[in-house]
């Protein structure tokens, strides 16, 4: 963990959106919706709370970041190049032949990426499979995951969650990005997920629910869940905004993966770099 | 004494071989991991359970869940065998194994009891006819099928051994012991049972027993057969099959459909080589069903008669 003050937190989540916004604008592809909603989570996460070395991306002790909705990597590839992980350029390579940053996580290619994600639904069982080895081997290492709403309609989600209970993963905290839309629409007219924090609970999570982009609210309930030590996985219900930052895309479902022209990418800059309002 | 000496009435199940060596391999790693789903008793890894029970999961009935957790181990070190039945271990967890073991390249194998037609009484819902041929199309995996017990073993230690994803197939039902405890095998490069000039028989699996009977019986008639264990399909022992051309008629027989398994393999290369003939036996393209083994085996001309008649027919 770093000392970092919540000004400079959300100083950094104004940089990790205008870095996903070029990367997408410069790729013209990308997914910008998704990665405008996870912002502010992988800000506290990168910037404070996760222990990685960038210099040593594969360190054995690391915390691990599974981002199990693969397709925002625009938000954890701007996280990996602000923090040194790859070279600051790199963002002007998104999803180009030879590049670190694919299309989709690709462990691979990209130094710091725990775990090649993309195709929906997988990524929290590879993350539990690295909490039970942490668990095992007596290591203090804490496994970050990343899970979208829409995701959660995925049957593996709850194939992990029961397994990670079952194996008392408090070294596991989930993230659901709660931003009620998916491809399509609103999740709650493709197929409602009903109360999701519910459901985790249920399941055995320690389940908390906090508004996403909040930097108080996520970094008080980081505090929090760093000292639970209670034999229960902690899952972070967190109600957002797909594309939060940028008016004209904020709640509009046809931003999830469309990249924007000149004259979007100049103004959603422009209006990122206020900071959330 | 050679292996068409040897007494085929002894017999012993393959997933016995997995079951026995895996406890061996997890006494000598700490980081080999079995990840079960549910049905270890039948899977045969009760043992290591009982033995080394901090290197074991049981998942439940959640083998997709189980496939991405064991990727999720192989990224920390750990060696982890997921040890199911062969239809869901090949296509019950086929996005998985390809999205998070085989597109990563992590060391995660796929160890499957009840291959072919051998959970013969359970029907066609529970006979693997397809699985290596889907496994075979997915890059970076290497794809097995031990002929008998100690074949099986040796395999397992292997790919214990080697980096990367490794599908292994066992059989539920007994298969005579063909081999002696001592012999070695490579994976990647097919055992030479025997060798000949009229014919080439390559086969895998449980049915090595039928082709090395076919092969008694040939040579006694005066045909002089050359016989190879397949055993890896993938990556498929090019050389071995080229060296056949020189005889120029090979059959295949597996216990898999006739599509994308051993005989389609032996075929690309074959045709890629541009001369020699291939027949193929094998499932002919068709779901089984609740019967014994043995007829199972007869509806798909998968029999020793069989082999012997296409072997006349092709000379």
């Amino acid at each position: 963990m770093k000392e970092i003050s919540i000004e400079e937190l959300k100083e950094k989540a104004i940089q990790l959106r205008k870095t996903a916004l070029t990367m997408i604008y410069g790729a013209q592809s990308g997914h910008p919706g998704g990665s405008l909603s996870a912002a502010d989570i992988m800000a506290a996460l990168y910037f404070k709370e996760m222990n990685v070395d960038p210099h040593n991306p594969n360190w054995e002790d690391r915390d691990r970041f599974v981002l199990s909705k693969g397709h925002v990597c625009p938000i954890q590839y701007s996280a990996l190049a602000l923090r040194g992980f790859v070279p600051y350029e790199t963002i002007y390579t998104l999803r180009e032949y030879g590049s670190p940053f694919q299309g989709h996580p690709d462990m691979k290619k990209c130094k710091g990426i725990d775990i090649s994600t993309g195709s929906l639904g997988q990524g929290l069982s590879c993350g539990v499979g690295m909490a039970i080895a942490g668990k095992r081997d007596f290591k203090d290492y804490r496994v970050f995951s990343l899970v979208g709403d829409g995701e959660c309609q995925e049957g593996q989600i709850w194939e992990a969650a029961q397994t990670a209970v079952k194996y008392q993963l408090d070294n596991l905290i989930v993230f659901v990005d709660n931003n009620r839309l998916q491809i399509d629409g609103f999740c709650d007219e493709i197929m409602p997920l009903q109360d999701l924090e519910k459901k985790f609970d249920a399941f055995g999570f320690e389940t908390k629910r906090i508004n996403g982009h909040s930097m108080e609210e996520i970094v008080e309930t980081l505090d929090e869940v760093r000292v639970a030590k209670n034999g229960r996985p902690k899952c972070i219900i967190c109600d957002t905004v797909k594309g939060k930052g940028v008016s004209f895309m904020e709640d509009v479902a046809d931003w999830h993966g469309v990249a924007p022209n000149e004259e979007q990418y100049h103004q959603a800059m422009e209006e990122v770099a206020g900071g959330l309002r | 004494m050679s292996i068409l000496e040897k007494d085929l009435t002894v017999k012993k199940a393959t997933r016995e071989a997995f079951g026995d060596e895996i406890v061996k391999l997890g006494k000598e790693n700490k980081n080999i991991y079995v990840i079960d789903v549910d049905i270890a008793k039948s899977c045969k890894t009760v043992n290591f359970i009982k033995q080394l029970p901090n290197q074991h999961i049981n998942v439940g009935i959640a083998e997709q869940n189980a496939a991405g957790l064991a990727a999720g181990l192989a990224t920390t070190g750990k060696i982890p065998f997921v040890s199911t039945y062969a239809v869901f271990g090949s296509l019950r967890m086929l996005e998985q194994i390809r999205q998070e073991v085989c597109y990563p390249n992590l060391n995660v194998k796929i160890a499957c009891s009840h291959g072919g037609l051998t959970p013969a009484n359970d029907g066609g819902s529970h006979q693997a006819i397809e699985d290596m041929g889907v496994l075979r199309s997915v890059p970076n995996m290497t794809v097995i099928m031990g002929a008998d017990y100690y074949s099986t073993r040796k395999l397992v230690e292997q790919a214990a051994k080697v980096y990367g994803p490794v599908y292994l197939r066992f059989t539920r039902d007994t298969v005579p012991m063909i081999y002696d405890e001592n012999e070695e095998f490579t994976i990647g490069k097919a055992k030479k049972i025997k060798d000949g000039s009229d014919i080439a028989i390559i086969a895998n699996g449980d049915t090595v027993r039928l082709a090395l009977e076919a092969t008694k019986e040939l040579e006694k008639q005066g045909i002089s057969v050359k016989l190879l264990d397949m055993h890896t399909i993938k990556p498929l022992d090019r050389e071995a099959v080229v060296d056949c051309l020189n005889i120029g008629k090979i059959i295949t027989v597996e216990d898999h459909n006739i599509l994308n398994g051993l005989g389609s393999a032996v075929c690309e290369v074959v045709a890629e080589e541009g001369k020699g003939t291939v027949r193929r036996i094998g499932v002919q393209d068709q779901f089984g069903q609740s019967a014994p083994y043995e007829k199972l085996l007869e509806l798909n001309g998968i029999t020793v008669e069989n082999i012997i008649k296409t072997a006349k027919e092709l000379i």
